[in-house]
């Protein structure tokens, strides 16, 4: 049955439309679970607020889960959801530059959109600072395009990597997670007690 | 314009637990709907392409990263899932906010260490490196860590750990900036 657009069930201009309200309903998450305030964000990396980690970690499982049950009941065929490619060593800097980035900026992409639209200056100056990264990279590109498609690997899953099944992966992430939400917590809770409560 | 948001109220967030199975059952959804996840950098990579084609067509037709961008039949770049997306996810925040009544003048939140100055030049950094950072890892945190690893992708749980590691590995010389 599923993914319908690709398949052409839904087909015409309406993928515009459902873009639209997923990227709405995908903007309204963010803000409402707290990701508008870079001070909320950092706070997973200070052990102050764990909030990015349960909201990311909870959606994962969510998802993972939800294809597995998907896939298993036959709704949808994953031979058709798209598996992002891995190239190891562009992925690998990408990754790490992008903590930095984290780390310095207190947003991420998506939550810097909400943020702004709820009236912080500081979002709107991230914003355009990925604007000018992007940019820089691009201008750049040819520089460094071989090392970008070095170390292709194909579509490959993480399963595929670890020789074992999507539904093992599952099971692994699951845990992490778990143990995850109850770390951070006891964490949280000893971090709170000599942090003055921040305001947000 | 005020340099501090002084809510002291507990702000009205939703239970984090809550909110990430929304998220899950959205990019859930996604995947049943359109076969990929969700994404954020990718309408601002399709703005800059599309302002860059209008400036200089000729610079993009030279320029390997750029040209990929261009659709061949001639239409906008613009015309794109992703930048729908995007114009979406800020119209989602601005009605979140809206309705949890976040929604205020324009003001800049920093910690109370660091003058505003110092937070927009560090907001500013940060989104430089953001931008590199999530071309060369093919998505940013929505697009590779979240979207990528939901569908079991090697390389997006490589960005992910990644991310969070040398976010991580830098936090306690950069305490200043937050704590």
């Amino acid at each position: 049955m599923g993914p319908l657009i690709p398949q052409g069930i839904i087909i015409g201009q309406w993928d515009f439309v459902i873009a639209l309200l997923i990227g709405m309903a995908f903007g309204f998450i963010l803000e409402a679970s707290g990701f508008s305030s870079s001070r909320n964000i950092a706070g997973v990396f200070y052990g102050y607020n764990f909030v990015v980690l349960r909201v990311f970690f909870f959606a994962l499982i969510v998802a993972m889960l939800g294809l597995l049950y998907f896939d298993y009941f036959g709704w949808i065929n994953m031979d058709l959801v798209y598996v992002l490619p891995t190239y190891l060593p562009s992925m690998i800097l990408g990754g790490i530059i992008m903590g930095f980035g984290f780390l310095l900026g207190g947003f991420c992409p998506g939550t810097s959109l909400t943020a702004a639209a709820i009236g912080k200056i500081d979002a709107f100056v991230f914003i355009g600072g990925v604007f000018i990264g992007i940019f820089i990279f691009g201008e750049a590109f040819p520089y460094f395009e071989e090392f970008y498609t070095a170390g292709y690997l194909g579509n490959i899953t993480i399963g595929e990597v670890l020789g074992m099944s999507n539904q093992l992966v599952t099971l692994g992430v699951v845990m992490v997670a778990l143990a995850a939400f109850w770390g951070t917590w006891l964490i949280e809770k000893r971090v709170r007690k000599r942090i003055k409560l921040f305001k947000f | 314009m005020i340099s501090e948001t002084n809510n002291e109220k507990r702000p009205n967030y939703l239970n984090p637990y809550f909110g990430g199975l929304l998220l899950g059952l959205l990019l859930l959804a996604v995947f049943f709907l359109a076969g990929r996840g969700l994404s954020a950098t990718g309408s601002l990579k399709l703005s800059i392409a599309t302002i860059l084609e209008f400036i200089s067509p000729e610079h993009v037709a030279n320029n390997p990263y750029w040209s990929r961008f261009i659709p061949e039949d001639g239409s906008s770049p613009l015309f794109n899932w992703l930048v729908f997306a995007g114009i979406g996810t800020f119209f989602g925040g601005l009605i979140s906010g809206a309705v949890y009544g976040r929604l205020g003048k324009l003001r800049i939140e920093h910690s109370p260490k660091i003058s505003s100055k110092t937070r927009l030049v560090v907001a500013g950094i940060g989104g430089i490196l953001f931008g590199i950072g999530s071309q060369f890892g093919r998505g940013c945190s929505s697009g590779a860590a979240l979207s990528g690893t939901g569908a079991f992708s090697f390389g997006g749980l490589l960005v992910l750990v990644l991310m969070f590691g040398s976010g991580y590995a830098i936090a306690y010389f950069f305490r200043k900036l937050w704590i």
